[in-house]
């Protein structure tokens, strides 16, 4: 009975499908309101016709009151037999006309009734609403509706999906539909060894792992002429993912070997000009983090309008705050402790300590959060990959302070004489470079630039007083496998250590895969113990 | 005839330094259980495993004083064979635990049956008899020591770039030692010790015990260094400190010397470590935290390296000082020490023995006998200027 119940029903909205395609006009709000309040008397056959009138209508409007009733959540006014929305049913008032939209909040919420629906009628009900909106008029509707189609794959909806096809003019509307129906063609035990053979190359083009897995389950259930065929596609589409894991892996590898290049390349150039190691310097990149706090923090009490610019502001707030700090260290402590490196390394700890803890005192120990701009937010899809513009910008960003790093030290005055102090201390003093002057300038610089990494990665992170001891000890990995005195090295060494991070993470775990990237540079610096790109000359040996 | 070339080998102050440790391995121990309860000399009961405490710590930093004040190898991760030195007592105080623990397991400690483990790991062999597990004490930092000194010296990583790979190092270990399938007990570590050698670990003749034997341990440790550093050998270590190149030149294998140099350090931080765990009651992987090993480096330098007496001293003054923060003023600590790395780097490079030598060379008037420490700074290290 049931089931001949359903074939009548649809029978009725097809009937009226074809009826409806050319009239896709919306009809008058009486009209349109005694369909929609046909709904509520009678039993649930009598609901049925209702709904098939009301598709017959092609009346978007329709669309959410069916949706409503779909949810259970439509209701009917004992007194005058209107159908109404409530709240809970996305009206805009307490109580609303699902035609016209009206505020009806005089009515009396107790006498209010819910509309009921079956199971039954709920498969009418989504029929009905694949059909209407199918054949909407609206352009991303239909691409909406073929999408939850090709979603849920319901061979029910396969004849619908035919006429919404034929009627399609839309070419990329029509690809989904083609593929949402090859995709029923392969879950129907009704459909032929030639649409089924003709479907396995279209869901193969869809890709991903929906695609995999539908395939998967029809080369179980397929016949053996077809499985060949099958399997050559499900082996197609494994490979297609293996590509885009790597893809994916490298990814993650160049957004990690970015945060390693900020966050390093400071330090390879004190190290590079000055040879000394600042173990502070990830407290630069505390300080660069925090800096961004505080510029949102005064941007959200003040202006709040300029939100989306608080990294524009950040960024050389942060770059001239530790740039400061950075002169200050090495004008006041540095300074003095020339020729003895491993001491500078020594003070250099302690200001870390005094540094983290000032923090702490002024901001406490809690995490802060920083806010993403609007467009930072979110993530796109390329190919098979999904990329969040956080760490998207993040990279660009990267290359962009990379490059200008690049640049200063080629073209400007004061990277020709970091590069001779670099090369040979000594004969550049000799030649007249104030080496002293060269000396606070880097480490300003350097000192600088780490604030820059902690505005961004204030972006991907939480702030807290420990953020850079994070990224204190991979940096020095970068620096030392790179090498000093030439940013590629630091280059290479931050991309390298990226991606060989994120390669063995899958097979490893996270924190193995990081014993063996350490385990990997303490033997890698036996091999070159002046990392990859040394300089080269006699001063080496020191 | 030893103890004469024991005499020789020795100046005055490591004998006089000898001779207090052995004075303490029996007034500690004698004052905490002879004297009655209220006695004003009675030492209380917590005072003991504190001061053993100081005395591990003392040992720990004069074995890197060892590499890096006589033969300029900064290790920032000497932290890790005291660790590994602890661990390895650790797992024989686990052993004996024995059925008692949570689970009444004989063999496998708590945490192995709590991660579903059926039967003892490989190298957690042996170690439930006590003088298997010293030799491991010896043994495993001493090869772990050889093995990365080996490489390291061989293809002559110096100066900061060594500093920065025995930090690696230790890192690599403190990440290894958070696993839980390691075997060691994952982020608590390994605790709840019971007995040691049949005698409850708790019990104050056991605390006293320990305590004389940390004195004599680091007794035993100051005559090994001042031995090795008034050799001929020692000799060496200290040129290759002071001018590496000129030393290799002059034809000693100066990565032997400082393979010898690093190993018999990393062993004698495993035994200090060894001797740190019963009196602690606990080793967890925090030991191997790079900022502990870093710390080591300031006990020595506020002390004065390159003495055998300064690390003890700088050791000893800055735990006591850090005990005192912690409990008085805690917020302050990291202030005090940030500044007391910040404060002895640049104005007591040859620490508070230094200062003193310097203050006796000014009253005395023999500043042409011994050099300052400025002198000695200047004339001994011609150092290149960094990375020309």
């Amino acid at each position: 009975m049931n089931i001949l119940r359903h074939v009548a029903a649809l029978l009725v909205i097809l009937g009226a499908t074809f009826a409806a395609i050319p009239a896709q006009a919306q009809i008058a709000d009486a009209e349109l309101t005694t369909l929609v309040d046909a709904l509520a008397p009678g039993s649930f056959k009598d609901r049925e016709t209702a709904i098939g009138n009301l598709v017959a209508t092609g009346d978007q409007r329709a669309v959410p009151v069916l949706e409503t009733l779909l949810e259970g959540e439509l209701y009917v006014d004992e007194a005058t037999g209107k159908v109404v929305f409530t709240a809970a049913s996305g009206g805009k008032g307490a109580i609303s006309d699902p035609v016209t939209g009206a505020d009806l909040s005089d009515l009396d919420e107790d006498g209010l009734e819910k509309v009921k629906v079956n199971n039954s009628l709920r498969r009418v009900l989504r029929t009905a609403i694949g059909q209407m909106t199918l054949l909407s008029d609206d352009s991303n509707t239909r691409l909406s509706a073929a999408q939850s189609v090709l979603r849920d794959a319901d061979p029910a909806q396969l004849e619908l999906l035919d006429s919404a096809l034929a009627a399609e003019t839309d070419g990329a509307i029509k690809r989904v539909m083609e593929q949402a129906r090859a995709v029923i063609m392969l879950k129907s035990p009704d459909a032929t060894i030639e649409d089924k053979a003709a479907a396995v190359p279209v869901v193969q083009a869809i890709g991903g792992r929906d695609a995999l897995n539908t395939l998967t389950t029809a080369l179980a259930n397929a016949p053996d002429e077809l499985k060949p065929a099958i399997q050559s596609a499900i082996d197609g589409l494994a490979r297609d993912r293996a590509a885009w894991d790597v893809a994916q892996n490298v990814w993650f590898g160049i957004s990690l070997g970015s945060v390693l290049l900020l966050a390093a390349i400071g330090l390879a150039i004190t190290f590079g000009v000055m040879g000394v190691i600042n173990m502070a310097h990830g407290e630069m990149v505390m300080l660069g983090a925090y800096t961004t706090f505080v510029v949102q923090e005064i941007i959200r009490q003040n202006a709040p309008g300029l939100f989306d610019w608080s990294l524009a502001i950040a960024l050389p707030a942060a770059f001239l705050f530790t740039g400061l700090v950075g002169v200050a260290i090495e004008r006041g402590i540095i300074r003095f402790l020339y020729g003895r490196p491993l001491e500078t390394l020594l003070a250099t700890w302690g200001l870390s300590l005094i540094i983290q803890q000032a923090v702490q005192r002024i901001f406490t120990a809690n995490i802060r959060e920083v806010g993403n701009p609007s467009w930072m937010s979110g993530s796109f899809e390329l190919g098979g990959l999904a990329i969040t513009w956080n760490r998207f910008y993040i990279v660009i960003f990267a290359a962009l302070v990379f490059i200008a790093l690049l640049l200063v030290l080629k073209y400007t005055a004061i990277g020709l004489h970091m590069r001779a102090v670099t090369q040979n201390r000594r004969m550049a003093s000799a030649m007249g470079i104030r080496t002293p002057l060269v000396d606070a300038m880097t480490f300003g610089l350097g000192s600088g630039i780490a604030g820059l990494a902690g505005v961004a990665l204030s972006q991907i992170g939480n702030v807290s007083p420990n953020l850079g001891q994070g990224y204190i000890i991979d940096s020095f990995m970068v620096v030392v496998f790179g090498g000093v005195g030439n940013l590629w090295g630091t280059f290479v060494g931050a991309l390298t250590l990226g991606i060989a991070n994120k390669f063995i993470e899958p097979y490893a775990g996270a924190v193995l895969g990081k014993i063996i990237i350490l385990v990997l540079i303490i033997l890698f610096i036996q091999r070159r113990p002046r990392g990859l790109f040394a300089l080269k000359g006699r001063s080496i040996e020191a | 005839m030893i103890t004469q070339a024991l005499f020789r080998a020795l100046d005055k102050k490591a004998i006089w330094l000898v001779a207090i440790l052995l004075l303490a391995a029996i007034a500690v121990p004698a004052s905490n259980l002879l004297l009655p309860e209220g006695n004003p000399l009675r030492l209380p009961n917590y005072a003991v495993p504190l001061f053993g405490k100081y005395l591990t710590f003392a040992m720990l930093a004069l074995a890197l004083d060892l590499v890096w004040g006589y033969c300029g190898i900064l290790s920032l991760g000497h932290g890790a064979f005291f660790a590994i030195g602890g661990y390895a007592m650790g797992m024989y105080l686990m052993r004996q635990i024995g059925t008692r623990g949570v689970y009444a397991n004989p063999t496998l400690p708590d945490f192995m049956v709590f991660l579903n483990w059926k039967e003892l790991p490989w190298y957690w062999y042996g170690m439930d008899n006590f003088w298997f597990a010293m030799l491991m004490v010896v043994f495993v930092p001493g090869l772990l020591a050889f093995v990365f000194g080996f490489l390291a010296f061989r293809s002559r990583v110096t100066g900061v770039y060594l500093s920065i790979i025995t930090q690696a190092m230790t890192y690599a270990l403190l990440l290894a030692f958070f696993r839980n399938d390691m075997g060691f007990g994952g982020n608590n570590g390994l605790t709840d010790f019971k007995d040691i050698l049949g005698v409850p670990v708790q019990a104050a003749s056991t605390r006293a015990a320990l305590f004389a034997a940390s004195a004599i341990a680091l007794a035993l440790a100051v005559l090994a260094c001042s031995m090795i550093v008034n050799s001929k050998l020692g000799k060496v270590m200290v040129a290759v400190r002071d001018a590496e190149s000129r030393t290799r030149f002059l034809g000693y294998r100066v990565e032997y010397v400082k393979l010898f140099a690093f190993t018999v350090s990393a062993i004698i931080a495993g035994i200090a470590g060894a001797l740190y765990v019963p009196q602690v009651g606990i080793i967890n992987p925090s030991e191997f935290e790079p900022a502990n090993s870093i710390e080591v480096v300031i006990w020595t330098a506020v002390g004065g390296r390159g003495t055998i007496i300064g690390p003890i001293i700088g050791a000893i003054l800055v735990n006591v000082g850090k005990s005192y923060f912690t409990g008085a003023f805690p917020e302050y600590w990291l202030f005090a020490l940030g500044a007391l790395f910040v404060v002895t780097t640049l104005f007591l490079p040859r620490g508070i023995v230094g200062l003193i030598g310097q203050y006796r060379a000014a009253t005395t008037k023999r500043e042409q006998h011994t050099p300052t420490p400025k002198q000695v700074e200047a004339g001994a290290d011609p150092q290149p200027e960094p990375a020309e």
